[in-house]
């Protein structure tokens, strides 16, 4: 009896372990490092350092500014051209607007890398690549994040009540009224999950801007990466790491998005 | 429980407690079940009836405690190993098998022992499955048992809520189990449904011969279908007895109120068999101390109505209400309100006179008649007992006492006492306790989790959330149960008497 | 009349944003033009020079043999982890749910360097086996939360019904439980498979040194300046493309349909 109460419960173990060896202990490596640094002998010393270092280079404050700008005009065009279309879509009464639906959000299921060099391949062609790299870098992160924007104001859309706007109407609202008082405010959350889908990527995702900028912007992601890889100081790029960290945490109070925002957006229930 | 036999027992329950969460859902219960019986575990909901049948078959370990199935101890046994079987409130069909394999669930699973003689002439044993043809054999049985004949290739979305039911009740007996338990089986029926279920459930009883531990809240299915009904509340059982003994001698006012309709009320006992309520000497068959409070249950269909010269009481009709086969009626006597039951009609406004036979007076011991309560003495010199603080006059504590200026007690031979952290025995009378829409305007605070008409009042419990005290007290005021209120006593209303000598300044 | 039109220009337009990148490639996958733009003729050669670069074929074998193999271990792990925080009491479920939630909230190019520095440290950095957790760590988090709702939906009793009946629980488990939930296991395995495809970073920080899968050799050969559009790469995303676009309509409007006809 004991046993069969405690065999359902036994499976969450390996997972439980799972994630405190490859998701917590690799958090608590980022926060170590991130305060130490090699003292004179090679040894590590605790060290707020790569804090001081962070916040009084001008360099990588600029890279910080500049990353988050492009963060946000992406996010911002996403946003104004992800929200008319899921309304069109959420509100049509085509039998088969999901099909419609599909096809907006298709780019989810393929490898972003080849689409992005796609991408490349067509602004090569318009003679942009090379010579525009902050509209290419945009562009592509606008490109590669649509769909993620798309997908959850159109669930959020499809499930609004279409009574409240009747009611709306019903009271005397015009419909710019009806829009702003009601489908607005009503469809927020999947505008804010859309949001936080787009935005940190866009701050993050090197491979978009490397691909078509060719390698010469470098964004807040890259360079946590150059920490690592290029300059191999492995204690700056855990402090800028725990910067992003904070970023992230404070967007996520800000719009409040603690749930499962993003997994909608993945689209766990759409496979 | 004189009526049962001992040695018929097939379930025993022993002094079972189950606690969730710290709170006890069962609480030391102890009860048998006997062979081939249809019994009731009946009970609002919260009472601990299904957690009961859960540990019957398994699903629940009891906190403390044994259950033993025909004397042996089952109480850690896995419900796959139990002989007995369920069928759920919401059925728990398996929604990915159709009808035949949901029949068969169990069949499949089941190994039986079979004997053979090898070639010396030795016989063995061995376990085997049930065959193919000897399941089909069996489901074709179980579901002819509850008329679906032909519906083994049906798929459950397919049938409606009745249909359901009878796969999950084919489902379990198709294994003959020693005992069927049904949790609350047609609580999701509609009302005529649940009627013609509850004959053929009865009927399908006595066919099988087997023993069935039967869980609702309702208690006119109770007293239908049963031969024995466990009443509970609050974990506890309040009354076992045959439907008739239960309705007719209810334990107590809770039973009394929740099988049937009943008039209760506050009585005196005043003399051999005599009880005093409504103003008026009763003759009754119960005896009690004189002068002892007493609940007196009547049911409305024990009263009789007679001209206002004839009866024993006397009263205006208020109301007249056509049920069916029967009239109820409202009569207001003196402040309390009567309700009587009866194939005649009467006029709203009419005096009339009652008439109650001995017979019809059920006399029931009050479970207590004053809140009694372990309490101290603030700093302030308020008392703090039934998770509250209350304003009391301490000086009470001891004759002729006074408080000097700085809250020290000067007695009566002029000591000086600090009386903070005194422990003390605290009473209040039901009627000397308010209560409040306002909960931060009493001394304590809880959700009213009782309420029962006694004719004249409601006699309201408010239990605390903190340590579940209980504040009884009889209101004419109309509350909701779950309402969160404060409670108010007035200072010289709490009674109070010291635990020990105080600590001498 | 007029705000119909609006709104199919609109769509069209957008979409023509998203699929011309796309067929641009397409199109000049069927011609050996080493440049874009440059239309030299129909011809299969690209696809035929495709199929023949042994290194490319290993490549899409590698990305393909990880992809299954992550999803696979992530299902069995997540499934079995939804099923325990499922049944677990709340005191101890809300924190495994609450740090299961840190990989999908968190950048990917923290969660790699995160690796990275624990690999590093036991000497299995850049090993198949940092690079097969480095992937589990992705998808496993999107396997629990597309299992739980199934067993949230699933009718509490079934499980004890089983057990009623004579099944052993595990026995009840396999034959009851996971039947009721394998539409989210399903889900959780393709959503794997499509995440493990299409990452770059956690790969580029895990994978060993001379392991690539599509992600990183492309990326590498723009970085390297031998170009995207080594024509043969062309023909792969085309192929690809078309591939993915079909699985993915064919998938979904099956599950659609057969959902709609259960209505």
């Amino acid at each position: 009896m004991t046993k069969l109460h405690f065999s359902r419960k036994q499976l969450c173990i390996p997972y439980a372990l799972f994630l405190v060896l490859f998701v917590v202990l690799p958090m608590l490596l980022i926060l170590f490092y991130a305060f130490t640094g090699e003292g004179e002998n090679g040894n590590l010393v605790f060290t707020f350092g790569n804090f001081i270092d962070f916040f009084t280079s001008a360099a990588k404050l600029g890279t910080l500014l500049m990353s988050v700008t492009i963060a946000i005009i992406s996010t911002a065009i996403c946003l104004l051209i992800a929200y008319p279309l899921a309304y069109i879509l959420a509100r049509s009464h085509w039998k088969r607007k999901y099909v419609l639906l599909m096809l907006f959000i298709m780019p989810m299921w393929i490898n972003f890398v080849l689409r992005i060099t796609a991408l490349r391949e067509l602004l090569d062609l318009v003679g942009l690549l090379g010579t525009e790299n902050y509209l290419n870098t945009i562009i592509g992160m606008v490109y590669d994040f649509l769909p993620f924007m798309i997908l959850p104001l159109y669930t959020t859309l499809e499930k609004l009540d279409n009574s409240y706007m009747e009611a709306a109407a019903d009271l005397g609202g015009n419909k710019l009224t009806v829009f702003t008082k009601i489908t607005f405010p009503l469809s927020m959350p999947g505008v804010i999950s859309g949001i936080t889908m787009v935005f940190m990527p866009s701050m993050t995702n090197y491979v978009v801007s490397d691909t078509l900028s060719n390698f010469n912007i470098t964004i807040f992601g890259k360079l946590i990466d150059e920490y690592f890889t290029t300059f191999d100081n492995w204690h700056m790029g855990s402090m800028i790491s725990i910067i992003l960290l904070l970023i992230i945490f404070i967007t996520m109070i800000c719009t409040g998005g603690f749930k499962d925002s993003k997994t909608d957006a993945r689209g766990t229930n759409l496979w | 429980m004189a009526n049962l036999k001992k040695d018929e027992k097939i379930i025993e329950i022993v002094n079972v407690t189950k606690i969730f969460d710290d709170t006890a859902a069962v609480d030391d219960v102890s009860l048998y079940v006997r062979k081939g019986e249809f019994i009731t575990f009946l009970g609002p909901s919260g009472c601990g009836k299904t957690t009961t049948l859960r540990m019957i078959a398994g699903f629940d370990l009891p906190t403390s405690g044994k259950v033993l199935l025909n004397g042996k101890d089952i109480t850690n046994l896995p419900p796959n190993k139990r002989p007995v079987n369920t069928v759920f409130q919401r059925y728990a069909l398996f929604p990915h098998y159709n009808i035949y394999d949901n029949v068969a669930f169990g069949l499949k699973l089941k190994k039986i022992p079979v004997t053979y003689v090898n070639d010396k002439g030795e016989t063995y044993t061995k376990m085997q499955r049930l065959t193919r043809k000897e399941i089909d054999e069996k489901v074709k049985n179980a579901l002819a048992v509850v008329d679906l004949e032909g519906f083994e290739k049906r798929s459950v979305s397919t049938l409606s809520g009745g249909q359901q039911q009878r796969v999950a009740i084919a489902r379990a007996i198709v294994n003959e189990p020693e005992i069927l338990l049904l949790d609350e089986p047609l609580g999701a029926l509609d009302l005529k449904m649940r009627k013609e279920m509850q004959i053929e459930l009865k009927e399908m009883h006595k066919k099988l011969g087997i023993t069935f531990i039967y869980v609702t809240h309702d208690q006119e299915e109770a007293l239908t279908m049963s031969d024995t009904i466990v009443v509970m509340k609050d974990g506890k059982i309040q009354q076992i007895g045959t439907p008739t003994s239960i309705y007719n001698e209810p334990a107590n006012a809770f039973v009394a109120d929740f099988i049937g309709d009943s008039n209760i009320f506050n009585g005196t006992m005043v003399g051999e068999r005599l009880v005093r309520f409504c103003n008026h000497n009763f003759p009754c068959l119960d005896d009690f101390e004189k002068n002892e409070k007493v609940d007196v249950v009547v049911r409305p269909e024990d009263i009789g109505m007679t001209t206002p010269e004839n009866g024993m009481l006397r009263g205006k009709v208020i109301s007249v209400v056509f049920k069916g086969v029967h009239y109820e009626i409202t009569v207001k006597v003196g402040k309390t309100e009567v309700v009587v039951q009866s194939t005649e009609s009467r006029e709203t406004g009419e005096t009339i006179g009652l008439i109650i036979q001995p017979d019809g007076i059920h006399i029931m011991k009050k479970e207590f008649t004053v809140n009694r309560y372990d309490g101290y003495i603030t700093k302030k010199n308020t008392v703090a007992f039934g998770d509250g603080e209350f304003e009391c006059d301490v000086t009470s504590l001891y004759p002729n006492s006074v408080l000097d200026e700085e809250g020290y007690l000067i007695t009566a031979d002029g000591e000086k006492l600090d009386l903070t952290d005194t422990e003390v025995n605290v009473e209040v009378e039901f009627k000397d306790i308010e209560i409040s829409d306002n909960a931060d305007e009493g001394g304590a605070q809880g959700h009213i989790v009782s309420i029962i008409y006694k004719g004249d009042h409601y006699q309201v419990i408010v239990r605390t959330e903190e340590n579940e005290e209980d504040f009884v007290l009889d209101t004419e005021d109309l509350w909701n149960e779950n309402d969160y209120v404060g409670v108010k006593i007035a200072p010289d209303k709490i009674r109070m008497t010291l635990k020990q000598e105080t600590k001498q300044k | 009349m007029v705000k119909k039109i609006l709104s199919i220009a609109f769509c069209v337009l957008v979409l023509l944003f998203i699929y011309s990148p796309i067929l641009l490639l397409v199109v000049y996958s069927f011609t050996d033009a080493t440049v874009i733009g440059q239309w030299t003729g129909f011809s299969f050669k690209l696809y035929a020079d495709l199929f023949r670069d042994s290194e490319i074929m290993e490549i899409l074998f590698n990305t393909i043999w990880l992809a299954l193999v992550a999803a696979a271990l992530s299902t069995i792990l997540g499934t079995a982890g939804a099923i325990g925080i499922f049944y677990s009491k709340k005191k101890f479920a809300a924190p495994v749910k609450g740090v299961s939630q840190i990989p999908v909230i968190n950048a990917e190019i923290v969660t790699a360097i995160s690796l990275a520095l624990l690999f590093s440290m036991v000497a299995l950095y850049r090993t198949y086996f940092s690079l097969i957790v480095g992937h589990m760590v992705l998808c496993t988090p999107f396997v629990v939360l597309s299992v739980l709702p199934k067993l949230k939906q699933m009718d509490p009793n079934v499980y004890e019904a089983a057990l009623d009946l004579g099944a052993s629980p595990s026995k009840a488990l396999f034959k009851v439980v996971i039947p009721q939930i394998f539409s989210g296991i399903l889900a959780g395995f393709m959503l794997s498979i499509t995440l493990s495809l299409d990452d770059y970073i956690i790969t580029a920080f895990t994978k060993p040194r001379t392991f690539d899968t599509i992600s990183t050799y492309v990326y590498n050969a723009v970085k390297n300046g031998t170009n995207s559009s080594t024509p043969a790469l062309r023909a792969l995303s085309a192929l690809i493309f078309v591939v993915m676009i079909a699985a993915v309509l064919v998938f979904n409007l099956r599950a659609r349909k057969s959902k709609e006809e259960r209505k």
